[in-house]
């Protein structure tokens, strides 16, 4: 199939879309865990931090392999460069972050 | 009752300005007219059928342009309430919070709702044309994202008569930003609004990002692309991943100020200096977002009016790259002064001076590219032209500013507010003068008149110069921004009045483009080649306007300057019979984008005024929207081969 052309959506299904479905329950599940964490003081703060970095980086894989095709794809050097970019960017705004401010805390 | 009544009126609607009730009258008037006048010709089916449930990216651009075209006459009106009343020491044409939200209404409606979707209304309609495209990627999404544009710029607009504009600047600033030091529904207004608007932002760079890199003409490699999707390529990657950390401030602040969280004020553990640290992560890209198109504009312009092959295309390309990159690690610069520590300010000091490097490469480039070319001085030309030398005295300032040390002096000066007018004037808004000129008769079929545009062009840049060379030295004189007055014997008075004569200049140099407008789409040439320009790239294959599925037949590449290769093959008698005509495949239109964005502009209202009644409605009519889509099959059509046979001949390219 040329890429360059407009395609219409396919028709046929693959069956029920079980993939997304339990991506967007365990996104759920995992979102509402950290907020419970963090909102019910269960856990000194320390731990605090460490779990819901966990549960987000978790839940960045399961964004990446359930809903965003990372393993599909006809050219995996732009999956390739855009999880690269990816991961400099998070870094940067997270270790840029903690840098800029930790004076503060 | 009645006094509640009236209470509730006299705080849901702004109250007590001429200026405003003058506003009020004539936004009625304006609505009353436009409603009569779609009544009167019976052009409701027209516009709903043609414009509002259009997914062609032509039509998309077009409204783009024409709503972004409106926004920057809003953000100049403004513009010029502030010059007013700058213009002499100890006047009261604008009181102090009066002052307030103009400059933050002129600041967050030209970065947000002029220069960005200016942008995006000419990348959609040349980007696909350039590639050798039929249409974006996601025509639908398209759609989405231009509707949920146009519902944050209605939103944001809205404040000025209802409720009340934000007024903590652009940048919106904790702890000042906040519920307990802001308490009204200006904030929430910017808030909401801008989040809305974000979200098409976002989606527009993933749509571009996605046809750039999958839709391309056969034989077109990423290297052979013109300049000008390179560089939407570019800044694709840069809203993809910027607008994410916005999105997140704005989040945040707003869980702030509707549900009493505090994530940016001290009092419970937050940090205000978060918040300029999260927008500033966002909104130092965002420079490059509104500056990358423009350099890519400039690069095909430059091209074409040369008469020659770009300069140096390949490092064109990298140092469009590595901008990308450095624009991910600068953002702090924009508050060295919050005290931060001394190897924090040093290397985003040296991270910020480095950008300057990729930068001047470009500008060497587009110098060679002048060097030995035959140059035609079109009015688009006019703008890439002026915009070399005024842009870099921008960029030679923001290099000044780039020295920690040093903008303890600068920061928050008039120094500052000078060199950020002249990289997004002379950068942004001469590019997308020069863009709207240049692919003018690829949008309409007719050119904008060259001498009245030239006079715009000359008033403009001139009146930019006397408004904005004076600044900087207002700027090391002591004066600083968001002053709303000051008092006579410092030395500002004249300086600020000859600027304020600057700023009226360039709304004259604007009313003269705006007439331009008016007069060629009565008096303007016809562009009956589709190539009037002698352009070098695929967009100039094709009539003007443009067809409906853009290309016949998808061109085969093998250069850079396509178009022009085909010009030669031509000249040379080596061009190829066409081919037979194939039913093409397009996008239907759909009618769910305006009513979901809509439902968006509701549900923003509803959380602005915390009228959680109207809210949740609003959020589940978008929910229903995202569902019905998700049902539908049947959305495209084929055009037959008769209908393409048609219209070809028509455009007299069938002989």
């Amino acid at each position: 199939m040329q890429e360059n052309e407009n395609q219409p959506v396919s028709r046929d299904h693959a069956g029920f879309p079980w993939k997304q479905v339990i991506g967007l329950l365990l996104s759920l599940v995992l979102t509402f865990l950290a907020l419970w964490i963090a909102v019910g003081h269960l856990l000194p703060v320390q731990p605090t931090i460490a779990i819901i970095v966990a549960l987000a980086i978790f839940q960045a894989f399961i964004q990446l392999f359930m809903f965003m095709h990372v393993t599909e794809g006809t050219e995996p050097v732009h999956q390739l460069i855009g999880i690269l970019f990816g991961i400099y960017v998070a870094f940067a705004v997270v270790g840029g972050t903690i840098w800029i401010l930790y004076y503060q805390m | 009752m009645m006094d509640s009544i009236t209470n509730f009126l006299s705080h849901f609607f702004v109250t007590g300005d001429p200026m405003i009730y003058g506003a009020d009258a004539s936004i009625a008037l304006v609505s009353v007219a436009v409603l009569a006048v779609l009544t009167y010709f019976k052009k409701w089916k027209w516009l709903w059928n043609e414009w509002l449930t259009t997914v062609d990216h032509k039509k998309i651009g077009i409204m783009y342009i024409i709503a972004a075209l409106l926004m920057f006459f809003r953000g100049g009106v403004d513009a010029l309430m502030m010059r007013t009343q700058l213009a002499m020491p100890g006047l009261s044409f604008l009181n102090a919070e009066h002052y307030n939200q103009v400059f933050t209404t002129h600041g967050t409606i030209m970065i947000i709702f002029a220069a960005m979707p200016f942008i995006f209304g000419l990348m959609n309609i040349a980007v696909p044309l350039q590639i050798g495209a039929r249409d974006v990627a996601f025509p639908f999404l398209n759609a989405v994202s231009f509707w949920l544009f146009f519902a944050g710029a209605m939103l944001f607009n809205l404040s000025f008569v209802i409720g009340g504009s934000p007024d903590a600047g652009w940048s919106s600033y904790a702890p000042f930003a906040g519920i307990e030091l802001n308490p009204g529904v200006g904030q929430n207004y910017y808030v909401l609004a801008v989040q809305i608007s974000g979200i098409g932002s976002l989606a527009t760079g993933i749509n571009f990002l996605v046809t750039i890199l999958k839709m391309r003409a056969p034989g077109m490699k990423l290297f052979k692309m013109p300049m000008f999707s390179w560089s939407i390529l570019i800044t694709s990657v840069i809203i993809i991943f910027a607008f994410p950390a916005f999105t997140v401030a704005l989040a945040l602040m707003t869980i702030d100020r509707l549900f009493g969280a505090h994530f940016f004020t001290i009092a419970a553990g937050g940090s205000p200096m978060l918040w300029a640290n999260l927008f500033w992560f966002w909104g130092h890209p965002e420079v490059y977002i509104v500056l990358l198109p423009v350099f890519g504009i400039f690069s095909d312009v430059i091209a074409t009016f040369a008469h020659k092959t770009l300069f140096g295309y390949a490092v064109m390309v990298w140092s469009m790259i590595a901008i990308s990159f450095l624009s991910f690690i600068t953002w702090l610069h924009h508050f060295f002064t919050m005290g931060n520590t001394a190897p924090v300010n040093a290397f985003f000091s040296i991270s910020t001076m480095l950008i300057a490097i990729p930068t001047g490469v470009k500008i060497f480039n587009w110098l060679f590219t002048l060097n030995k070319g035959r140059i035609e001085f079109t009015t688009p030309m006019l703008w890439a032209l002026a915009f070399i030398p005024n842009f870099t005295i921008g960029g030679v300032t923001g290099v000044m500013l780039a020295m920690a040390p040093a903008d303890y002096q600068y920061h928050n000066s008039y120094f500052l507010v000078a060199h950020f007018h002249s990289t997004l004037i002379a950068g942004t808004v001469f590019g997308i003068f020069c863009g709207l000129h240049y692919w003018w008769p690829k949008m309409f079929g007719y050119l904008l008149d060259e001498k009245k545009g030239k006079w715009a062009f000359w008033v403009f840049m001139i009146s930019f110069n006397i408004c904005f060379m004076p600044m900087y030295f207002l700027g090391l004189m002591g004066m600083t921004r968001r002053m709303y007055t000051y008092p006579a014997g410092l030395g500002w008075g004249p300086i600020n009045f000859i600027m304020t004569i600057g700023a009226f200049g360039m709304g004259i140099g604007f009313a003269i483009m705006a007439y331009n407008i008016v007069w060629s789409a009565i008096h303007g040439k016809k562009d009956t080649t589709g190539d009037p320009w002698d352009g070098r790239t695929l967009e100039w294959s094709i009539a003007s306007p443009a067809p409906e599925y853009n290309f016949a037949h998808i061109p085969t590449v093998s250069t850079r300057d396509a178009f022009e290769t085909m010009k030669e093959e031509k000249r040379a008698g080596r061009a190829k019979p066409p081919a037979p005509f194939k039913p093409i495949h397009m996008p239907n239109n759909s009618g769910i984008p305006v009513i979901m964005s809509a439902f968006m502009f509701v549900a923003g209202f509803g959380f602005v005024f915390w009228w959680f009644w109207m809210a949740i409605p609003g959020v589940i009519g978008v929910i229903a929207c995202l569902i019905a889509r998700s049902f539908v099959y049947d959305d495209f059509h084929h055009i037959p081969v008769d209908e393409i046979e048609r219209t070809e001949r028509a455009a007299g390219r069938l002989s």
